[in-house]
């Protein structure tokens, strides 16, 4: 059985941010029991037992956790490569010393758009000026830099300055990726989802972009796969590379897996182990066996091993269909509508991610 | 492009490690993770920023029976390409 690459922790739902396309639970009640320092500390073990060898540090806002310095310090002396993923709100000059001391290898901010009033419209607080004056102290203290930047009908066109910005922070590397409609994104899915005419401007403006910037910094592009002919090879596939764990323990093959209705698995009670190899959830889609035709015949079936399931499920109510993405999927009329609606007159309105009050903070470790 | 007088070194991002469980070299980015076959490793342990391509080409030879600089200065082109490997010339 193929081993995790990397393993996907989200530590705490909490955010101050409240985006419009945030793909977390729409239900976060769920999640406020969140797993406690040793039993974060126990995951990153049996982690890397497992052959994990990144940990992407997300959330919700990781650095809403006050042991983020602690779990970044276990990973590193693990071994394991230690990537921040953050809004950069909370990230101090102290806080940054803490985690580069503790071996943080990686930080990735999130940007909203290329100038204050758009980027803290969308993120629904003053936020634009924190998270530059972040990314100048994360490149002053000579960390590699990733800008983030989730892209929609509302900030496409803004391409060509969120890239200029990228440059002038000295960014080393920038992930321009479409919305994905899971979660809250998918309720504002209408709102969101840019039209065929801005994709071809943004296009012409990555591939210049690229060329002039060859050399100092990667731009990696992700196009919206309602626009794309076959669907995006999820996680690299289901079970295959890639493990989440969510605040409460559940271990799940993508992030958004807790919208198809499988069996849990939890660290509480089973090892990260016993979960990849053998629980329900794992087992659910992985390989090809499980797949219905057009997929079981279809040459691409081990490139994009049927798409997204969690698309399927919610486009379709069963998660076992082809990716209605796939133009040979018999559902893709659902995605076509969708594209044709898109960027019409009829200018649907974005709901900003709610969030509940923090989740109690676990006082004492749990029992093992 | 990769010189006979170049001398790559992995780009500041990247760190090369040991992996227990799958007795490999692997190469560790934000976003990716490459598995290292024994040859590849070898080569990479000698992109130090002092060596030059052709050091290193050199120094493979006794080790290995045969190492075919073309390939080898590919395998590094690819690496930076992608960003890994960084390329100082002269």
């Amino acid at each position: 059985m193929d081993r995790p690459f990397g393993l996907l922790a989200e530590l705490t739902y909490a955010c101050p941010l409240q985006c419009p396309y945030c793909s977390n639970p729409l239900d976060l009640s769920r999640y406020g029991d969140e797993l406690t320092t040793p039993e974060w500390l126990r995951v990153l073990d049996q982690a890397r037992e497992l052959g994990v060898l990144q940990l992407h540090l997300s959330g919700g806002e990781p650095l809403q956790r006050r042991d983020l310095t602690e779990i970044t310090r276990h990973a590193s002396e693990l071994g394991l490569y230690t990537n921040l993923i953050t809004s950069a709100l909370g990230l101090s000059v102290r806080r940054a010393d803490e985690l580069r001391a503790a071996g943080l290898d990686h930080v990735q901010i999130s940007i909203q758009a290329d100038e204050a009033t758009l980027s803290d419209r969308i993120a629904g607080l003053p936020s634009f000026q924190r998270k530059l004056t972040a990314a100048r102290m994360v490149k002053k203290l000579d960390w590699p830099l990733t800008l983030n930047v989730v892209l929609h009908r509302h900030n496409v066109d803004r391409i060509a300055g969120i890239l200029a910005l990228a440059e002038e922070l000295g960014a080393d590397r920038i992930e321009l990726a479409h919305t994905q409609y899971y979660g809250w994104a998918r309720r504002n899915r209408d709102a969101l989802l840019p039209g065929r005419d801005q994709l071809d401007r943004a296009q012409t403006v990555v591939r210049a972009a690229r060329e002039r910037l060859q050399g100092r910094m990667e731009i990696i592009y992700v196009l919206p796969d309602y626009y794309s002919r076959y669907p995006k090879p999820c996680m690299g596939g289901w079970g295959r590379r890639q493990l989440t764990v969510v605040p409460n323990g559940d271990v799940l093959p993508c992030p958004t897996a807790h919208e198809v209705p499988l069996p849990r698995a939890s660290v509480r009670e089973h090892t990260l182990a016993w979960i990849w190899e053998q629980s329900p959830v794992f087992q659910a889609f992985r390989g090809t066996d499980w797949m219905p035709d057009p997929c079981r015949s279809c040459d691409r079936r081990e490139l994009d091993f049927g798409g997204c399931r969690c698309q399927a499920f919610q486009l379709t109510g069963d998660a076992a269909r082809t990716d209605p993405v796939c133009q040979l999927s018999p559902d893709h009329q659902l995605v076509a509508a969708a594209v044709r609606a898109a960027g019409g007159p009829a200018e649907a309105v974005l709901v900003p991610r709610t969030h509940p009050d923090p989740p109690p903070r676990p006082r004492r470790p749990r029992p093992a | 492009m990769t010189e006979p007088g170049s001398r790559p070194k992995l780009a500041p991002h990247v760190r090369l490690s040991f992996d227990q469980t799958r007795q490999r070299y692997v190469l560790l980015t934000p976003e990716a993770v490459t598995v290292l076959n024994d040859t590849g490793a070898a080569v990479v342990n000698l992109c130090d920023g002092q060596r030059t391509l052709a050091e290193i080409v050199a120094e493979l030879e006794p080790r290995y029976r045969r190492v075919p600089a073309d390939e080898v200065r590919h395998f590094l082109d690819r690496l930076a390409a992608t960003g890994r490997l960084e390329t100082n010339d002269g």
